[in-house]
């Protein structure tokens, strides 16, 4: 294996591997991926008895730049609140690792990469994938890296589905994990979301049956849509109330046309269009397709989530949001309920917050003081000690 | 849940503590801040577990490193495999349960031993105050109005002994413990008096 680090203008480097190149990893499609490359990035150093690593996974927009500046952005990394010098994933502490998942658009293989069978990006022949295959994938870099296990697994959303893959996927691997505001499966609810997410995209005469790369055009419009209607779903009502009311945007009544005469059309809007200049079309259908796809217990248990976690030696922290209807307490106890039923050690808290689901990315005190106690209680047990 | 008075409720917490054997795996139920599996974490090496009602009791135990879910004594332990633990601790707790009975009952299938400690209405100041005053019990350990008590099914020693027997529980050993903290061994003809002088008590049960 090989390792390409690419620099950009700014001073962040990026670390890609090209991994499947002794054998191909063949995905749960069927289809073998061979050659393929994993955009990650590190922090802090791997100690030597190699113990001291914790792996973050990324949610459905997100990316390996956890900590400091996102070079591609220029602004902080999405969790760079929680992770950093001295923060509370101390890097100079741990060693962290964020590989950007398969299927994204961050320089890991993905539909908008070069398929080197064709010189062409890849697009709609890119294969579907599936959580476990990003969980393999990410398997594969940190025997590169040299990581057998892991001290944590820890992330939100998308992010806490692959946490959640890895306990039971790779059981052996894996000391603790945190598995924050997620489900076991994706619901009816959360399903058609997402469907109504890809149908805005694929509606959009500029997605060109997902060929828009050969067609100089970009569907922008269905792309921004699916993103707007995604981020109603990331908030709750009280945070929308609390942030716009009815407040209008600068004006002092309302037009009787269909600008956006309200403050949150007008945030709404921006959201959308900000991330069509970050995010890649048809990389949002795939990903949002393999969350679709999850579900443990099917997978792992044959129907019951009890069996997929039986024998399970790790430390699981299930942390929920009051505010959170997306992944809602009630999937989060599910999960704490399949644990016990199999004597698994579990902890379980759900934080009061009215700021929805996206609450696990923003600044929640009550929420870091429990993933705090939790990392620092389950390191004692692993032996580590206070520096590393 | 009920009024927690230092002196005597450490020494609850502590005689608990002694029953507990070393490296054993441990469900503290209805485990409030976390006191009891704290010690026993640092003076036992236990492996252990709680569950807590209040969420602020859960927030503060994971915090401090403890596995603590949050969820009560009537709907959460079903959950549980049988003998997964060798004891189940239910201190100060029985008397706010919906069903103490069905309570007892999975204590016994989930521990290996239980061990179940509870505030007695059979104690003299209890008797004393309904008779003298006509009105309910408040006392130091008792001290809610009855109108707002989470402490809804309050029993006797010789209540809960009966009790056992019903389910069929095994009383391994009883300890009663008077307002200055004295211990008394509860059985044969000194149930009677424990039952009078005890303020609150501890047993050890196993399944038959």
């Amino acid at each position: 294996m090989e390792q390409n680090i690419e620099s950009d203008n700014s001073k962040e480097e990026i670390s890609r591997v090209t991994l499947g190149d002794v054998s191909p990893m063949r995905l749960d499609c069927g289809f073998e991926l061979k050659n393929f490359e994993v955009a990650y990035k590190t922090y802090g150093k791997l100690n030597k008895e190699k113990t001291n690593t914790i792996l973050v996974c990324h949610a459905l927009s997100g990316d390996q730049f956890v900590s400091g500046i996102n070079p591609f952005s220029g602004k902080p990394g999405w969790w760079d609140l929680v992770i950093g010098p001295n923060k509370l994933i101390d890097t100079e502490r741990f060693f962290v690792i964020c590989p950007n998942i398969i299927g994204g658009c961050m320089g890991t293989i993905g539909p908008k990469e070069i398929n080197r069978d064709t010189g062409q990006p890849w697009g709609l022949d890119f294969p579907v994938i599936t959580i476990s295959d990003m969980v393999r994938a990410q398997a594969l870099l940190l025997d590169y890296l040299g990581v057998d296990k892991l001290f944590c697994a820890i992330g939100g959303s998308m992010g806490g589905m692959q946490v959640l893959e890895w306990a039971v996927a790779y059981p052996d691997r894996v000391f603790a994990a945190v598995p924050i505001a997620t489900a076991s499966h994706h619901s009816a609810q959360n399903i058609a979301f997402h469907e109504v997410g890809r149908q805005a995209i694929m509606a959009d005469k500029d997605w060109c049956g997902g060929n828009y790369f050969n067609h100089d055009c970009y569907p922008k419009r269905g792309l921004g849509i699916a993103r707007m209607i995604a981020h109603i779903t990331y908030l709750s009502e009280p945070a929308l109330q609390s942030k716009f009311g009815r407040r209008l945007q600068d004006r002092d009544a309302v037009t009787f046309g269909f600008d956006a005469d309200f403050q949150v059309e007008s945030y709404l809007r921006y959201q959308g269009s900000t991330f069509v200049d970050r995010f890649d079309a048809n990389s949002y259908l795939y990903i949002t397709r393999a969350m679709d796809y999850f579900d443990l217990a099917e997978r792992y248990g044959n129907g019951s989530l009890a069996e997929a976690f039986r024998g399970t030696n790790t430390r699981f922290c299930v942390i929920s949001f009051s505010s959170d209807w997306l992944y809602q307490t009630s999937e989060s106890r599910a999960i704490v309920k399949a644990l016990n039923a199999v004597a698994a050690n579990v902890s379980f808290a759900e934080i009061d917050s009215d700021k929805g689901h996206d609450a696990f990315l923003l600044k929640e005190p009550e929420f870091w003081k429990v993933l705090s106690g939790f990392i620092d209680g389950a390191a004692q047990k692993y032996g580590l000690n206070g520096s590393q | 849940m009920i009024t927690k008075i230092t002196g005597i409720i450490r020494r609850d917490l502590r005689l608990i503590a002694g029953i507990v054997t070393n490296n054993s795996r441990v469900l503290d139920v209805g485990c409030g801040e976390g006191e009891l599996l704290d010690y026993l974490d640092k003076n036992k090496e236990v492996d252990g577990r709680g569950i807590e009602l209040s969420s602020s009791g859960v927030n503060s135990c994971v915090a401090a490193g403890l596995s603590v879910i949050q969820g009560d004594a009537d709907q959460d332990l079903d959950n549980y495999p049988d003998q997964a633990f060798d004891y189940v601790i239910l201190s100060q707790t029985l008397q706010a349960t919906r069903q103490p009975h069905k309570v007892l009952d999975n204590l016994v299938r989930i521990g290996k031993y239980a061990i179940v400690s509870f505030p007695n209405f059979g104690h003299w100041r209890v008797r004393l105050a309904l008779m003298m005053h006509g009105r309910m019990p408040q006392t130091d350990i008792l001290s809610y109005n009855w109108y707002d008590t989470p402490n809804i099914h309050f029993c006797t020693i010789k209540d809960f002994v009966a009790l056992c027997v019903k389910l069929n529980i095994n009383i391994e050993s009883g300890i009663a413990l008077n307002r200055r903290g004295f211990e008394r061994q509860i059985g044969g003809k000194g149930l009677r008096f424990a039952n009078l002088r005890g303020e609150q008590a501890i047993f050890l049960l196993k399944r038959h």
